[in-house]
C-alpha cells in the first residue's frame, strides 16, 4: 500500500469537471494561437494566396505548386545553404565550443573572475534583440566602427563584404551563454575523483577531456545541440543588422520567409517554407523530447515563441 | 464514538486496501491503528477523515452518518506525519487557522492560539515560522493545531515516527498525558507495536486490509488471536513451532510440553515469548534442547538464540546468566505462557478462566 | 578594460602563443574555439626535459594559456557592450567607444520624445499583460494536472511542449499574420499579448508543474480536513507555496515578450502601438541620421529591467536550468 500512500487521491479527482475547467482556457489559448497556425500553414502552403490583389481576395489551392516551385528557386536553395552554415558556424561549433571551453576554464574557478566572464557572457544572452542588433551594427559601422577603429582598419564594411562571418559571430556572442551554463551544470556533476584518478594515471588535459568528461557528459552535449540548433534554426534577429543583405548574401531561412511572405506578400509560398522549417523543428524537438524523456536532466527545455 | 459497518475501499486497479471493517470506538478512547506498512491502517484514517471515498460501508462520527460528508464538516482534526504546517505562515497563523476557516474574527481566534501554545509549552515560539522549529516542536505545534479547533476526534497518522529515537519517547508520554487531560477521541496510525502498546486503550491490528485483532494492549501482547498478531506484537519476535497434540501432551520440536485444556488433539502451532523462557544447563523433558549460536546484549538483558534441530528458538535470560556460544542449553517455557494455535486461532483458554495447572 | 582600446594589436596573434598572458584582442572570437587545445599541444613541447622541470613548465603554460583565454573571452564579450555603457552618458555621442563627456542631458533628451515613452508604456502594456495571463492560465492548468490523475497527462504535456518548440514565431509568421487580421487583432495589444502567451504556455505550465509537484499534498488535505474550500486552499495554501514558481515564471514571461521583436514587428503598423523593440529598429533604420543620443540612451533604459529582473530571480531563486529567461 505503499505506493497508494504516495499518491493519495487528490482534491480535484473526484470532481473531473474542476480538473477540466482549470485546464481549458490554457488549452484553448495554445489552441488557437498554436496548434492552430500550425495546421492552417499546411492549408496555405497548397494556396497561391497572396496580401495583395486577385489572389488575396480569392485564393486558388495550386497543390505542391509551391513546394516545387521552391526548389526551383536559387533564392531559396542560396538562402537554405546559408541556413546550415548558420547553424553549424554559430551554434554547433561557435556556441558549444566556446560556451564548453569556458565553462572548462571556469570550472573550479571562485570569485570576481568568474562572476565577470559568466556575468558578461549572460549578459550578451539577455538583453533585447533590438538592442544587441544595434550595438553589433555601432560595432562594424564602416566609418565610425569600433572595430575598424582598434584594428586600424578605417574603411572596412564588415557587414557589406562579410556579412555572413559577421552575423556567425554575432550569433556566437549572443548565444554562447545558454551553453556555457548548460556545460557548467554538467561539469559540476563529473566526480572529482574519475579526473584525479586519469590525473594520476597521467592523462593530458586532452585525454581527461576525451576519456572522463566527455563519456560523462555525453547526454548534455546531445541536449545543447539540439536546442541551440534549434533555436539557432528559427532566430529572426539578424533580420535587424542586416535584413537579409547586401543582395540576399545573410538571408537566412527566418528572414527569407519574411522577406518573400510578409514583405514581397506572396503569402502562400511563404507559409509552404514555413511548412518545410516546421518540419525540421519537428525532427529537432522530437530527438530533444525523446532524450529528454528518457532522462529528465536537469535541463528542462525553455520555450522558443 | 466512531463507527465503522462493513467499510470497504478498492483503489483503480483492484487493490482491496480496507476489506469489510466493523469497528466501534468508545468516547474519549485513544485508539491505535497497528500493522506493517501496506495493511490499509493509513487508508483507514484518511477514510475517517473524509479525505478518500469508501467504496462500500458507512461511518458514523458522534452518532452521525458522515460517509458522504466532506472532511470539512466532519468536526474531526488531523496531524499528518510530516505535520504539514503551513511554511508560510508563523505559529500562531498556523494554529488559528481552523478558526480562520470558521470566521472566528482575528483578536478571538489568537488570544486562543496564545492559550492552547502555552498549553503546550510553545509560547516563546509564536511568532516563528515552522522552518525556525525543531522537529519536536513543529510536532507540538502540529497537536496545538489540532486541539485549538476542539474537534470530535483528532486523527494523527504516524505522529512520532518524525522524530528521533530519544525525543519520541518523551513525546510518547507527553501525547498521552495530552489526551487524557482532553479525553478527545483520538485515532492514531503507527507501524511501531511499541508505540501502540504504550500509548493506546485499545489496539487493532491489521494486514492487508483486514482487523486480525482488535484489543486492550494486554490482550493482545498476552493473548494474540492468531500467528500474525503473535508475530507482530513484541519487541523480539514470538517462537512459533509447529508441533502435535495428543496424548494427553504437546509434542512440539523434540520437547513434550502439558496439553492445556481444551486443545483438541492434532497438528498445532505452539507459541511461547523469548521473555517467558527460562535456560536450563541441564536436560529436561519438557525443554526444546539445543546449541547456543547467537548471543545478543540487549543492556539489561541477553537475547539467546539456540540452534534446534531444524528450528531457531529465541530467549531473553537475565544478565549475568548468558551462556556462551557453542555450548548446550535447554529452553524452558515458563508454565501458563504457551499459546497453542490450530488453524491459525488461538485455541488453549486463557490462564484466568481456563484449567490453569 | 581600458586596455582595449590601446592601439597595438598587430602583433596579437603571435603573443597568444603562451608568453604575453596580457593581450586582450579583440580578434578573439575566431581564438575562443582553438584554445582548448592549446594546453595540450604546449604541453607536448615539455616532454624531452626532465620531469620536474617539464612539470613546472607545462603548469606555467596552463596558467598562462589559461589567463589569456580568459582574457580574449572578456574583450569579445565586453565589446560591443562598452558602447551601450558610455554612449548614454556621452556629451557628443559617436558611434566609436569613447571616454564620455558626462553628461545626463541624453535623458532628458529622451524623456522629451514622445515614441520613446509611448513605446515603453506599450512594452510595459503587453509583457505584463501576457506575464497575468500565461501566469494565471499556467498555474491553473499546471495545479490540475499535478494533482489528477488524468489518463495520458504526461503524453499531453509533452506534446504541447513539443509544439512549442516546433511552432515558433518564425515558422508560423504567415498564419499569425492571417489569424490577427481576421480577428480584428492588427494593430491592437491584445493581439500580441495572446499571439506571445500562446507560445509561452507550453513551457509555462511545464515548469509550473515542476513547482507543484514539488509542494506536497499533506498541507492542502490537513486545509480541507479543517473545512476550507477549494477557493480558500488555493489563496491561503496553494498560491502562497509555490510563488517562487509564479515568480518565476513572470519574471520568465515578462523578459521573453519584452525582447521579442518579431510578432510586434508584423502584428503591429501603427507606430503608436509599437513596443520599445520596435522602435528602438526604426529609430536606427529609417531615421537618415541616427539619433545617437536616443538610441544609446533607450538601449539603455529598455535594456535595465530585463537585466534587473534577470538578477533580482537569480539570487533570490538561484538560477534554475528551466528558467532560461530569454530564447
Amino acid at each position: 500500500m505503499s505506493r497508494l500512500k504516495g499518491a493519495p487521491s487528490p482534491p480535484s479527482a473526484a470532481r473531473p469537471v474542476g480538473t477540466a475547467g482549470f485546464v481549458l482556457p490554457a488549452l484553448v489559448l495554445i489552441g488557437v494561437f498554436l496548434v492552430f497556425p500550425a495546421l492552417w500553414t499546411i492549408y496555405l502552403g497548397l494556396t497561391d494566396y497572396r496580401l495583395t490583389g486577385l489572389e488575396a481576395a480569392d485564393p486558388r489551392v495550386v497543390g505542391l505548386d509551391n513546394y516545387t516551385a521552391a526548389l526551383g528557386d536559387e533564392r531559396f536553395r542560396g538562402s537554405l545553404w546559408l541556413t546550415v552554415q548558420f547553424v553549424l558556424g554559430s551554434a554547433v561549433i561557435g556556441q558549444a565550443v566556446l560556451g564548453f571551453a569556458i565553462a572548462w576554464v571556469l570550472r573550479d574557478r571562485r570569485g570576481p573572475v568568474k562572476r565577470v566572464t559568466e556575468g558578461l557572457v549572460l549578459l550578451a544572452w539577455i538583453l533585447p534583440s533590438s538592442v544587441v542588433a544595434f550595438l553589433w551594427i555601432a560595432l562594424l559601422d564602416r566609418d565610425e566602427g569600433t572595430l575598424n577603429a582598434l584594428l586600424h582598419t578605417p574603411g572596412a564594411a564588415w557587414l557589406l563584404d562579410h556579412p555572413m562571418p559577421s552575423i556567425i559571430v554575432f550569433n556566437v556572442w549572443r548565444g554562447t551563454a545558454f551553453s556555457m551554463m548548460l556545460y557548467g551544470a554538467a561539469l559540476s556533476n563529473v566526480p572529482p575523483s574519475l579526473l584525479e584518478t586519469a590525473r594520476l594515471a597521467g592523462a593530458s588535459t586532452l585525454q581527461q577531456l576525451r576519456d572522463v568528461v566527455l563519456p560523462h557528459i555525453k547526454g548534455h552535449v546531445l541536449t545543447n545541440l539540439l536546442l541551440i540548433s534549434l533555436w539557432t534554426f528559427n532566430d529572426f534577429s539578424t533580420f535587424q543588422i542586416t535584413a537579409g543583405g547586401p543582395d540576399g548574401r545573410s538571408e537566412i531561412l527566418p528572414v527569407y520567409i519574411y522577406n518573400v511572405a510578409l514583405s514581397g506578400g506572396r503569402l502562400g509560398f511563404g507559409a509552404a517554407i514555413s511548412f518545410l522549417v516546421l518540419l525540421v523543428n519537428l525532427v529537432f524537438a522530437v530527438a530533444y523530447l525523446r532524450l529528454l524523456r528518457s532522462r529528465r536532466t536537469d535541463a528542462t527545455p525553455k520555450a522558443a515563441p | 464514538m466512531i463507527a465503522l459497518r462493513g467499510l470497504t475501499k478498492e483503489f483503480p486497479g483492484g487493490v482491496r486496501a480496507l476489506d469489510g471493517l466493523d469497528l466501534e470506538i468508545a468516547d474519549g478512547e485513544f485508539f491505535a491503528l497497528l500493522g506493517p506498512s501496506g495493511c490499509g491502517k493509513t487508508t483507514l484514517l484518511r477514510t475517517i477523515a473524509g479525505l478518500e471515498t469508501p467504496t462500500s460501508g458507512n461511518i458514523w462520527i458522534g452518532g452521525t452518518e458522515v460517509t458522504s460528508v466532506p472532511p470539512g464538516k466532519r468536526d474531526v482534526a488531523m496531524v499528518f506525519q510530516d505535520y504539514a504546517l503551513f511554511p508560510h505562515m508563523d505559529v500562531t497563523a498556523n494554529i488559528a487557522y481552523p478558526l480562520r476557516i470558521r470566521k472566528v474574527p482575528r483578536s478571538r481566534r489568537e488570544a486562543r492560539a496564545a492559550e492552547t501554545a502555552s498549553r503546550l509549552s510553545l509560547s516563546e515560539l509564536l511568532s516563528r515560522r515552522p522552518g525556525q522549529l525543531s522537529g519536536g516542536q513543529q510536532q507540538r505545534v502540529a497537536l496545538a493545531r489540532a486541539v485549538a479547533c476542539h474537534p470530535r476526534a483528532f486523527l494523527f497518522d504516524e505522529p512520532l515516527s518524525n522524530l528521533d529515537a530519544r525525543l519520541r519517547l518523551e513525546a510518547r508520554t507527553f501525547l498521552k498525558r495530552l489526551q487524557r487531560e482532553l479525553a478527545v477521541t483520538t485515532v492514531f496510525v503507527t507501524h511501531d507495536q511499541g508505540e501502540a502498546l504504550a500509548l493506546a486503550d485499545r489496539i487493532a491490528v491489521m494486514s492487508a486490509g483486514r482487523f486480525t485483532q482488535v484489543g486492550t494492549p494486554t490482550e493482545v501482547f498476552q493473548r494474540p488471536a492468531n500467528t500474525f498478531t503473535a508475530a507482530f506484537i513484541g519487541s523480539t519476535p514470538m517462537n512459533l513451532l509447529p508441533g502435535t497434540a495428543g496424548d494427553g501432551a504437546l509434542r512440539v520440536a523434540g520437547a513434550v510440553l502439558p496439553l492445556p485444556g481444551g486443545v483438541p488433539d492434532g497438528p498445532i502451532v505452539y507459541g511461547v515469548r523469548p521473555e517467558y523462557m527460562d535456560l536450563s544447563p541441564t536436560p529436561r523433558a519438557d525443554a526444546f534442547a539445543g546449541k547456543v549460536a547467537v548471543v545478543e546484549n540487549l543492556g539489561t538483558a541477553h537475547l539467546v538464540t539456540l540452534e534446534s534441530r531444524e528450528h531457531l528458538i529465541q530467549a531473553v535470560v537475565p544478565e549475568g546468566a548468558e551462556p556462551s556460544a557453542g555450548t548446550a542449553a535447554w529452553a524452558v517455557p515458563r508454565p501458563g505462557r504457551g499459546l497453542v494455535y490450530r488453524d491459525d486461532r488461538l485455541v488453549s483458554p486463557s490462564p484466568a478462566n481456563g484449567e490453569n495447572r | 578594460m581600458s586596455e582595449h582600446s590601446k592601439p597595438e594589436r598587430s602583433q596579437a596573434n603571435r603573443h597568444r602563443e603562451g608568453r604575453g598572458g596580457e593581450v586582450t584582442d579583440e580578434r578573439a572570437e575566431s581564438e575562443g574555439r582553438a584554445t582548448p587545445s592549446e594546453e595540450g599541444t604546449s604541453r607536448l613541447k615539455g616532454r624531452p626535459e626532465p620531469a620536474e622541470r617539464s612539470e613546472a613548465i607545462r603548469h606555467a603554460v596552463a596558467v598562462i594559456g589559461r589567463a589569456t583565454f580568459l582574457a580574449a573571452v572578456l574583450g569579445f564579450f565586453a565589446l560591443p557592450l562598452l558602447w551601450l555603457a558610455t554612449a548614454p552618458f556621452d556629451a557628443r555621442p559617436g558611434i566609436t567607444v569613447s571616454v564620455p563627456e558626462f553628461t545626463l542631458r541624453n535623458f532628458q533628451a529622451l524623456l522629451d520624445n514622445p515614441y520613446a515613452l509611448t513605446s515603453l508604456r506599450n512594452s510595459l502594456i503587453q509583457a505584463g499583460g501576457s506575464a497575468v495571463l500565461v501566469v494565471t492560465l499556467a498555474a491553473l492548468a499546471a495545479y490540475a494536472l499535478s494533482r489528477a490523475r488524468v489518463p495520458g497527462r504526461d503524453a499531453l504535456l509533452y506534446v504541447l511542449l513539443l509544439l512549442s518548440s516546433v511552432v515558433t514565431g518564425t515558422a508560423a509568421m504567415v498564419p499569425l499574420f492571417e489569424l490577427a487580421t481576421r480577428l480584428g487583432l492588427i494593430d491592437t495589444h491584445l493581439g500580441v499579448v495572446l499571439t506571445l502567451s500562446g507560445g509561452l504556455l507550453p513551457a509555462a505550465i511545464f515548469i509550473m508543474k515542476d513547482f507543484m509537484d514539488g509542494t506536497p499534498t499533506s498541507y492542502e488535505e490537513s486545509a480541507r480536513v479543517f473545512g476550507a474550500s477549494s477557493g480558500q486552499i488555493l489563496r491561503h495554501v496553494v498560491i502562497p507555496l509555490v510563488r517562487p514558481g509564479l515568480a518565476t515564471i513572470a519574471v520568465w514571461a515578462v523578459a521573453n515578450v519584452w525582447g521579442s521583436f518579431l510578432q510586434p514587428f508584423i502584428l503591429l503598423r501603427d507606430p503608436d502601438k509599437a513596443p520599445g523593440a520596435v522602435i528602438l529598429y526604426t529609430l536606427y533604420t529609417e531615421g537618415g541620421a541616427p539619433r545617437l543620443d536616443l538610441i544609446s540612451t533607450f538601449s539603455l533604459l529598455y535594456s535595465l529591467p530585463v537585466v534587473v529582473m534577470y538578477v533580482f530571480v537569480s539570487r533570490r531563486y538561484g538560477f534554475r536550468f528551466h528558467g532560461g529567461i530569454k530564447s
